[in-house]
This record gives structure tokens, C-alpha cells and sequence, in this order.
């Protein structure tokens, strides 16, 4: 994924902005006292403020408004201390006031920037432009009923973020990294939970092509896509129409459009026809909000690390490689899982194991991290038990893999299968002794020059010790009998 | 800045109000007498001023983040000109 | 006739048990069935429930209970949303809405006991200054021309109150203020009202018309029982982010201190040319009231003032088409059916909004509209920034101003009807304050030369409605308006 399109007449370069539409976290709605569950039975959880009843007046929820700012300062963002809130009016069916209260002119959080990783390794550093608190609509069914949709308005006046990126991405894959990492920090700050099967995290798409070089040309945004694989696909799909309109003669409209993810294309949306005359104006029924510094500070204080910050740490304080840490910084969980088992042990070997067989056992038996058969704490028993040579490597998987099937101790499946390392000199001496004595061909080879048959008799050693021997003393025994 | 039938039209499809094509004319007049009369506010220097947008000279209260309402949905649909179920009821909309 | 009564003599008559609150309510449901027919003063009569209310009220006064309204009967606008009482906002679109809350105004009055009469006409959606405009009828000023028959309007949009409230049919009334929408009905139908302060009163169930300006406010025969009312229906209300979180003052004792020492402005704008004569003597006499109980006289300036009417005409139909939006046939009310969604929105709101409503979010919508923002509103914005600083100018050198109520008296029904400016003028002195969010007050101060009742307007600094309320019944007093419209009940057959 390039990023370029070749078209009939030579290249094209995609241009790219995202705008995120993230369901913040919060117990109640934005401007009313409803709760915001998910999945709850139709219009349960609407009071006569989201249905837009005659003199209902919006009250802003606090907490929401400490979202925000959390994730602005999560993204190393502006903090505006007096942002507004106006009113985008249009009609439509699941929007009761006719309006939905957003913020247009004055948004509580200005620019602000995401870091991206590439899979080539190297990082690019995505502009947001700006993020501010509006309402969500509530949610129409058009598929219950020959000639009538269906409203329900539980969604109606839940917060939503709008995160507004610049048009700075120019891949599919750069999009697909900036939603990934944008819903990484989301969940580090607590703010929102990226679910975006669930609708709380919506991505809007604005896609434009230009000749290298050339002005911005006009954009379309595709909006509502639901995955970060929709969104690549979208863009794709969307870039590659552009290019046939602009290479047959066409002119691209700015419009509103769809992704069909069935037949990978997008389409015209027919029912926003007059949106593009919004009338915005400051809601009358709303005052300034005025931040306080001390509380935005104390907001600040309490931050967790962020994955740009715990990434870097992990890097300085426990020598990892900027991929494995970028690996395990991607989810918060992960990140704790590892520090747990690195505490006080050799990091690189913990984030090897947790990278390799912990996450292939996750993969292969369909658990999360926060249901893992394996905890952090037997995992690091695991390597305490490698590092003082009660085990070996070999045995390590062994053990590893029974603790995945039984959940018990590695100190327990050790004892109870015998899988304790043999170290004791003489008992590798005889077994040396006793493959040598075995295999007198391989012997008079091995004198004759050669050696790369070493690595078969420490293997026979190993076999006949059951795979305990300690490899160390193995290999130093051999060498002296063969050197002999 | 004066209204044309056309304009009066397109904002009145903007506020969804139907409007007969010979109804337009008359309101085009009508408002147009409006606008004029407005258009005295040209005459006001207000360079430099900022905008008032309200009349309560304040900032906004913060509510707490509690579940406090919802979970009337009779209340909610008893008024509703048409309802199937738990839901409102409009006619189909095509997206 | 316990008709006759004071809100406050009432209370007090109650209080010694010289009759009881299911008599009062009586007396005042039969004024209601006779005089109704002709004055189309309520849009729905709750007898049943005021009834209720009533003898509920008798209960607890025999139970020795105090509250300040208890037992006293009321109309309320038809704008308050009142639970299990349908509520139309003088609108054909709201017309089979029946609200399943209360507003904090009237849940307010509940609380200390009023009863409620039923639900007073209007303007549709409070836009009007005639009562022309509700879908329900006009209303018909109790108060004729002298010699002259032909039926008046009683002012708007509270217009149903005021008639309501001077032909005795209630005590008193809950009444809205826009852009005059209290004060300037209060002096066409020879009553008392006041707007109080921007954020004094709750808006929350209050059918908004333009949220920046809209203020509840009382409507009754004295200032005095204006000042009670008002002490019922403000207070904070954590439901309106706009409310204002202040203790409300003792109204009713304000009324009794003087104006010894004030200084009153008179802002030489409001003098023109075109003003008649009747009503410039009538400013001068209240000028000259005050000055002998001991006010200073003031000449003050408030040039942006001039421009309020036109700001207003920008600033309330943006508000209105946005607030109105809802009205869409889905949730509530009337719903027209059409080819589709749109088309149901357009018949719905086509045939549920009269003439004057259309008109208003037309313009509301043009003025909001992309290219024209900042030309029209925007640019109001600003004006109404300027006529905010011309009040807190003057509130700099002045406790208070005094000023003609509206530029003329009750005018015949129908007149006005095809100038939808010239209805507008009406609202030209009571329109800034409106803008600027400050309190004010009409109070009878005489009869013009045909016998029409005339008002004065008191306007005060914000949440300064005491002051408002000492001039107001310094001026009361010196008046004497013991006048009494054509039609009242009690009036000799």
C-alpha cells in the first residue's frame, strides 16, 4: 500500500483526514440524566430532555466534559479554558430537537498531534486539528416494517468526542495505524473503549486525490464505517473512484457517502440532501463553558502513562527492542501483564515469552489477556524457575504448555511430573558415557574431524536424560570426554 | 439583500415547511418588508464588539455524573402520533 | 364579590376564614363560564381539578397551614407545560399535547398552594402582541373605547392572562416575556406585570419560544400581588443551565419602601416625535409622581436602544426556528401524513403553524442561513452587546428608568393584521430590556382620552426587581387607577 494510485495518466496520491466519533465513557448522558448502556430495551433509557419534549432544557454532565479534557491532553492537545456549545440544525428522524448540540466554532480541545508506527518500523506524526463534545443522534431501524422506520432514542444525547485529524494521512495503512493508535490512547486514558462493533468508536472518512505536487482537490467523506479494516477498504474503494471521475473528465462533488463493505464500494447518500446548511449558532440554552486551571491541572496529575510514554520506558528501563515495546504498549493490559512479569527478572526474556508462547496460547485458546489461563504471577514463577535452574529451557515449554491446560503452578507441574533439571555431574557423566559407549561409529567420525556431530550426541544425552540434563553441564562434560 | 420566490422556497424546504409555489410570492414580499426594516442594523458601527450571545451574564454549572432519569418510555410514547411497539413510527426512509 | 378581590386580600380574607378556598375558586370558575364565551380568555378551563385543588386548600388552612398561595385561584398561560393538563402553546401542532410534567414556574405555584383555573390564550408560540395570531381564537380585551363597542385587543403574547386577570376571571395569572410579552398586554388590559430579571425564573416546561430572552413573570391588579406571585414562582432551578442561582428577596415588603432618594432615568431616546401626546403626559405625571415622593430625576442616554426592536427581529426568529424544530409530527402532537418523511415534516409544519410562526421561523431560518450568518445575526449579536452597555451605562448613574409602556393603547382587532412591522412597534419600548436581560414592570397609571388604560415601565438593574417593585408601587399609589374595564364579572347586566 503505496498510497500512490496508478491511473490511465500517471500517478495519483491519496490525501486523508479521519473524523472519530468516540462514545465517551460516562454513566449518563451528555445534557439529560439517562444512562448510556449499551443494548438496553428501545427508548428505556430516554427522559423527556432526549426526546426534545416542549421546554426540556439541556444541563451538561460534568463528567463528560472531564473526558474531553482528558483526552486532549492525552493527544498533547490545546486546552481551550472557555469553549461554547451551538446547535447544527437539520431534520431528520432520530434527531428529536431538529438540532444536535456540538461545539462548531469554539471546541473544548484545539490542536493537538498522535504519533504512528509503520510496519516498516519507522513513525510518522499525525495533526489533530481539534476535538469537541457534541450529542449522538438516536438510532433508526429501516428494516422492521414494509413502509415505516422505526426510532429509538436510547442513543439519543449520549456524549460523543469528535476527533478531527488533518488531512496529513496518505496511506490506507497510515489511517488503519492513526485509528489503531488513537483507540490505544482512548483506552489508556479510560475515556472511551474503541468498541467498534458496538458503534462507540465511528470513524468518518474524508478522501481526496491529487497529481503529486498539486493543491488539495475536492473531498468526499464516507461516513459511519465501523472497523479499522472498513476504513482502509473504504478509502481504497473511494480513491479509486475518484481517480476514474477525474481521469474520464468527471468533476468530484464534495458530497456524504456510504461504504458497502459487501460489495467493497461507496455510494451517494441520498437522505442528508440540505446538509450542507447547517445554520449553526451558539445554543441559547447553554452558557459558556469556563474550565478552571487547577482543575484541568489536577486533571493532568492523574493520567496514566500513556503507550508513546510507556513504550519509551520500557526502551530506556528494561532494554527492549522499540518493536517488542510498541508491541506490548498497544493494549494497557498487556503492558501491566508484562510488567508484572518482568518485575525484578530479565525483561527481554519476559517479553519473549509473553510475545511468543503466551500469546499463541491466547490465540490458541480463544482467551483475552483478562481471562488468560496463565497469569502474570505464574508466568513469572515460570521464569524464576528457568533463571535458577530448577528447569531448562526445553523443559520451560513443557511446563508452560501444562499450566495453559490445567492452570496449576509450574512449581507444582514440575514436582508432580519430575521435570526438575538434573545437574548432578555424575549422572550426566554416566549418561555421556553411556552414549558414547552406544554409538562407536559416530565416535571414531567425530575424531576423525567431524565435529558438527557434537550436536548429535548432546542431543542422545538429552534423550536419555528425559530432557532435564542442565545443557550447560551436558555440553561441558561431553566436550571433555571427546576431547579426551 | 432581498428574497426572491426561489430563496423563499429553498428556506422554506430548509425549515420544512411546505410551501405552495403561489404562496411564495406573497411571502417573498412579506419578508422582504421585514428585512428591510432589519437592514437599519447596517448603520450600527460595531467594529470591535463582541458578540452577545445571552442574556445571563455567566458560566455554565456542571451536573454530576449520575443516572437520574430514563426508564419511562410510556411517558415518553404516550404522545406520539404514531408508535409501533417501543418505538416511534415515521414513514420509510430510504439512506 | 370575592371576584373583587386582590390576590392579597384574598389571601388575607382566607386567612380569617371570612370565606373559603372552594367558594373563592367558585366565585371565580362561574366569572369564567360567563365571561369566557365573550373573552376567549383560556384555552381550557381545569374546573375539576381546580376544585380539587381548592378543597384541598380549605383542608390545609384548617389544618393551620401558611403557605403564600394557598387557596388562590390563577390562570397559567397556555405556554406552562402542566402535567395531565393539555397544553398548546396557542398552537393547532400542539394542540392534543398533554405534558407528562409540570413546570418548575407552575410546580412552584402548586407547592405554595395556588389553584389553577385552567390554561390562558396566547399568541401562537407567544409571537404576537395582539393575540391575534392563537390558534384558538383571538381574545377580546375586556376594556372598550368609550362609546365604542367594537372588540379590542388585549395585547400579546400574554394576552389571555391579562383579559383574564382584568375582567376578574382569576387573581392573577403566570404570564411570559419575550419582548414585552407581559408588559405591554398588562397595559392594554389596565393590569400590572413583570418580567423579571433574565434567569429569576426557571424556563424549564416552558414552551420556548427564544430561549435567550423568554422570562416567566406575573400578571395581576396590583403590584403588590404581582410581588407575591413573583416570590412563589423564582428561584434557582438546576434543570435551566441559564437559572440563576440566587436567593429570592422578599418582593411584597419591597413594594412598601419609597422611592426617597432614588434616581430615576429618562432615557431621551424614547422620546419622539411620534409619540402621542396622551402618552408623553402620562410619562411626565409618572415622572412627576416620583419626583414628589422624593426621587431624583435623571436625564440619561441609551442610544442603541433604537436599534432593539430591529435586533430583536433578527435574535428571536433564529432562536424561534431552531426551538420549533421539534415540532416535526414525530413525538408529540399533530403529525400530517405524507408521501414521505419529508414530505410529513413539510404538511405537518405547513398546517400546524399559523401565518405569524411560519413567517417568524422563515426569517429565523434565512437569518441563520450560510452567507447571511454574519451579516444578519452575527451582526445582531453585536448590537445587542452595545444595547446591554447603553443599560449598564446608565444603571451607572440611575437605580431605575421610567418609560411609556407601549406606544399606544388597545387597538381594534384586526387592525395591524397586513403590517407585520407596524404590529412589531409595538413592542419598541419593551424590547430592550428584553435584549439586555434586565427586569421590568407595567403598571396602570391612567386612562387615555377614549378610556383606554395606559401604562408606565418601570425597568431596573438586574436582579434588582426590588427597586423595580418600590417605584412601581410608589407610582401604583399615586395613580389611584380605580378604573374598571366594560366587561368584568360582577359588572351590572
Amino acid at each position: 500500500m503505496s498510497g500512490v494510485i496508478e491511473g490511465r495518466d500517471g500517478p495519483w496520491e491519496m490525501v486523508i483526514g479521519l473524523e472519530v466519533h468516540a462514545q465517551v465513557i460516562s454513566r449518563s448522558k451528555l445534557f439529560s440524566g439517562s444512562a448510556t448502556e449499551f443494548g438496553a430495551e428501545p427508548n428505556t433509557q430516554v427522559s423527556l430532555v432526549d426526546a426534545a419534549f416542549p421546554g426540556m432544557l439541556p444541563v451538561i454532565n460534568g463528567e463528560c466534559v472531564a473526558q474531553a479534557v482528558r483526552t486532549g491532553l492525552g493527544l498533547d492537545a490545546h486546552i481551550n479554558m472557555v469553549s461554547r456549545f451551538d446547535r447544527k440544525n437539520y431534520f431528520y428522524a432520530d434527531l428529536p430537537a431538529g438540532y444536535q448540540i456540538s461545539q462548531y466554532a469554539h471546541p473544548v480541545v484545539g490542536a493537538g498531534s498522535i504519533e504512528i508506527e509503520l510496519a516498516d518500523g519507522s513513525t510518522k506524526r499525525i495533526g489533530v486539528t481539534r476535538l469537541h463534545l457534541e450529542q449522538d443522534a438516536g438510532k433508526s431501524l429501516h428494516d422492521q416494517h414494509p413502509s415505516k422506520s422505526f426510532i429509538d432514542l436510547n442513543r439519543s444525547g449520549i456524549a460523543l468526542m469528535e476527533v478531527v485529524s488533518e488531512p496529513d494521512l496518505r496511506t490506507a495503512e497510515e489511517a488503519g495505524a492513526y485509528l489503531r493508535k488513537l483507540r490505544t490512547i482512548l483506552r489508556y486514558l479510560g475515556t472511551c473503549d474503541g468498541n467498534m462493533e458496538e458503534g462507540s468508536m465511528r470513524a468518518g472518512v474524508n478522501v481526496s486525490v491529487r497529481r503529486h505536487g498539486e493543491p488539495f482537490r475536492t473531498r468526499c467523506e464516507v461516513k459511519n464505517v465501523n472497523s479499522v479494516r472498513f476504513v482502509m477498504q473504504a478509502i481504497e474503494a473511494e480513491a479509486a473512484r475518484q481517480v476514474e471521475v477525474w481521469e474520464s473528465g468527471g468533476t468530484v462533488e464534495q458530497e456524504t457517502r456510504l461504504f458497502d463493505p459487501a460489495r467493497g464500494v461507496t455510494r451517494s447518500m441520498r437522505s442528508k440532501e440540505d446538509a450542507h446548511d447547517y445554520r449553526y449558532f451558539p445554543d441559547p440554552d447553554l452558557l459558556p463553558l469556563v474550565l478552571d486551571e487547577a482543575w484541568v491541572a489536577g486533571l493532568r496529575a492523574e493520567l496514566p502513562e500513556l503507550p508513546d510514554a510507556k513504550r519509551a520506558r520500557f526502551v530506556a528501563e528494561h532494554g527492549l527492542s522499540a518493536y517488542d515495546a510498541a508491541v506490548l504498549v498497544a493494549d494497557q493490559e498487556t503492558a501491566a501483564f508484562f510488567e508484572t512479569v518482568a518485575a525484578g527478572r530479565d525483561a527481554k526474556l519476559a517479553a519473549n515469552w509473553i510475545m511468543g508462547d503466551f500469546f499463541a496460547a491466547l490465540n490458541r485458546t480463544g482467551r483475552g489477556i483478562g481471562d488468560s489461563p496463565v497469569s502474570a504471577a505464574a508466568l513469572g514463577q515460570l521464569l524464576d524457575l528457568l533463571a535458577n535452574r530448577t528447569i531448562n529451557g526445553r523443559i520451560a515449554k513443557e511446563v508452560f504448555e501444562a499450566m495453559v491446560d490445567t492452570g496449576e503452578s509450574p512449581a507444582s507441574i514440575v514436582e508432580s511430573r519430575g521435570l526438575r533439571q538434573v545437574t548432578d555431574t555424575g549422572a550426566i557423566e554416566g549418561a555421556v558415557d553411556r552414549v558414547l559407549a552406544a554409538h562407536p561409529d559416530k565416535l571414531a567420525e567425530y575424531r576423525r574431524g567431524k565435529d558438527k556431530l557434537f550436536g548429535f550426541f548432546v542431543g542422545q544425552v538429552m534423550k536419555a536424560m528425559a530432557g532435564k540434563g542442565n545443557p550447560a553441564l551436558v555440553n561441558e562434560t561431553l566436550r571433555q570426554r571427546l576431547s579426551a | 439583500m432581498s428574497l426572491d420566490p426561489a430563496t423563499v422556497r429553498r428556506i422554506a424546504r430548509l425549515a420544512r415547511i411546505h410551501v405552495e409555489n403561489v404562496e411564495a410570492e406573497h411571502l417573498a414580499r412579506e419578508l422582504n418588508g421585514i428585512l428591510g426594516w432589519i437592514e437599519q442594523l447596517n448603520e450600527v458601527d460595531v467594529e470591535g464588539i463582541d458578540p452577545l450571545t445571552g442574556a445571563a451574564q455567566m458560566a455554565m454549572r456542571l451536573r454530576p455524573d449520575t443516572v437520574t432519569d430514563g426508564g419511562i418510555p410510556e411517558l415518553v410514547l404516550g404522545n406520539a402520533p404514531d408508535r409501533a411497539g417501543t418505538f416511534y413510527a415515521v414513514p420509510k426512509v430510504v439512506e | 364579590m370575592l371576584t373583587d378581590l386582590s390576590l392579597v386580600e384574598a389571601r388575607d380574607g382566607l386567612r380569617r376564614r371570612d370565606f373559603s378556598a372552594v367558594e373563592l375558586t367558585e366565585a371565580h370558575l362561574d366569572a369564567v363560564a360567563a365571561l369566557n364565551p365573550r373573552i376567549n380568555a383560556f384555552i381550557t378551563v381545569s374546573a375539576d381539578m381546580a376544585r380539587t385543588q381548592a378543597a384541598a386548600a380549605d383542608a390545609a388552612l384548617a389544618a393551620g397551614e401558611d403557605r403564600p398561595l394557598l387557596g388562590l385561584p390563577l390562570a397559567i398561560k397556555d405556554l406552562f407545560c402542566t402535567e395531565g393538563v393539555r397544553t398548546t402553546a396557542g398552537s393547532r401542532i400542539l394542540e392534543p399535547f398533554v405534558p407528562p410534567y409540570e413546570s418548575t414556574v407552575t410546580a412552584n405555584l402548586l407547592r405554595d398552594g395556588a389553584v389553577f383555573l385552567g390554561k390562558a390564550n396566547l399568541d401562537e408560540f407567544a409571537m404576537g402582541s395582539s393575540n391575534m395570531t392563537s390558534a384558538f381564537g383571538p381574545v377580546r380585551n375586556p376594556w372598550t373605547r368609550r362609546g365604542d363597542n367594537r372588540p379590542l385587543v388585549p395585547g400579546g403574547s400574554s394576552g389571555g392572562s391579562c383579559a383574564a386577570v382584568a375582567a376578574r376571571m382569576a387573581l392573577g395569572a403566570t404570564a411570559t416575556d419575550t419582548g414585552g410579552s407581559i408588559r405591554q398586554p398588562a397595559s392594554f388590559c389596565g393590569i400590572a406585570g413583570v418580567k423579571p430579571t433574565y434567569g429569576r425564573c426557571s424556563r424549564w416546561g416552558i414552551v420556548a419560544f427564544a430561549s435567550s430572552l423568554d422570562q416567566a413573570g406575573p400578571v395581576a391588579r396590583t403590584v403588590e400581588d404581582c410581588a407575591v406571585l413573583l416570590g412563589s414562582m423564582a428561584g434557582f432551578d438546576p434543570k435551566d443551565s441559564t437559572s440563576a442561582d440566587r436567593a429570592v428577596p422578599d418582593f411584597a415588603a419591597a413594594c412598601r419602601r419609597g422611592v426617597r432618594g432614588l434616581r430615576i432615568g429618562v432615557p431621551r431616546e424614547y422620546r419622539s416625535d411620534s409619540m402621542p401626546p396622551e402618552i408623553e403626559a402620562m410619562w411626565q405625571q409618572g415622572l412627576a409622581w416620583l419626583r414628589d415622593e422624593g426621587a431624583e430625576i435623571v436625564d440619561v442616554s441609551l442610544p442603541h436602544t433604537k436599534y432593539g426592536l430591529a435586533t430583536y427581529y433578527i435574535v428571536a426568529p433564529a432562536e424561534a426556528s431552531s426551538n420549533l424544530a421539534r415540532y416535526d409530527g414525530v413525538r408529540f402532537g399533530r403529525r400530517v401524513e405524507g408521501e414521505d418523511l419529508t414530505d410529513m415534516y413539510e404538511r405537518t409544519r405547513a398546517e400546524g403553524f399559523g401565518a405569524e410562526v411560519r413567517r417568524r421561523v422563515m426569517i429565523g431560518t434565512y437569518v441563520l442561513s450560510a452567507g447571511y450568518y454574519d451579516a444578519y445575526y452575527l451582526r445582531a449579536q453585536k448590537v445587542r452587546a452595545l444595547i446591554l452597555r447603553d443599560f449598564t451605562d446608565a444603571y451607572a448613574q440611575v437605580d431605575a428608568l421610567l418609560t411609556p409602556t407601549a406606544p399606544s393603547a388597545a387597538f381594534a382587532q384586526g387592525d395591524k393584521m397586513d403590517d407585520p412591522v407596524a404590529m412589531y412597534l409595538n413592542d419598541v419600548f419593551t424590547v430592550p430590556a428584553s435584549m439586555a436581560g434586565v427586569p421590568g414592570l407595567s403598571v396602570p397609571a391612567g386612562l387615555d382620552g377614549q378610556g383606554l388604560p395606559l401604562g408606565l415601565q418601570v425597568l431596573g438593574r438586574p436582579f434588582d426587581e426590588e427597586t423595580v417593585f418600590a417605584v412601581g408601587a410608589v407610582l401604583e399609589r399615586a395613580a389611584g387607577f380605580r378604573h374598571l374595564p366594560a366587561i368584568w364579572a360582577g359588572a351590572p347586566a
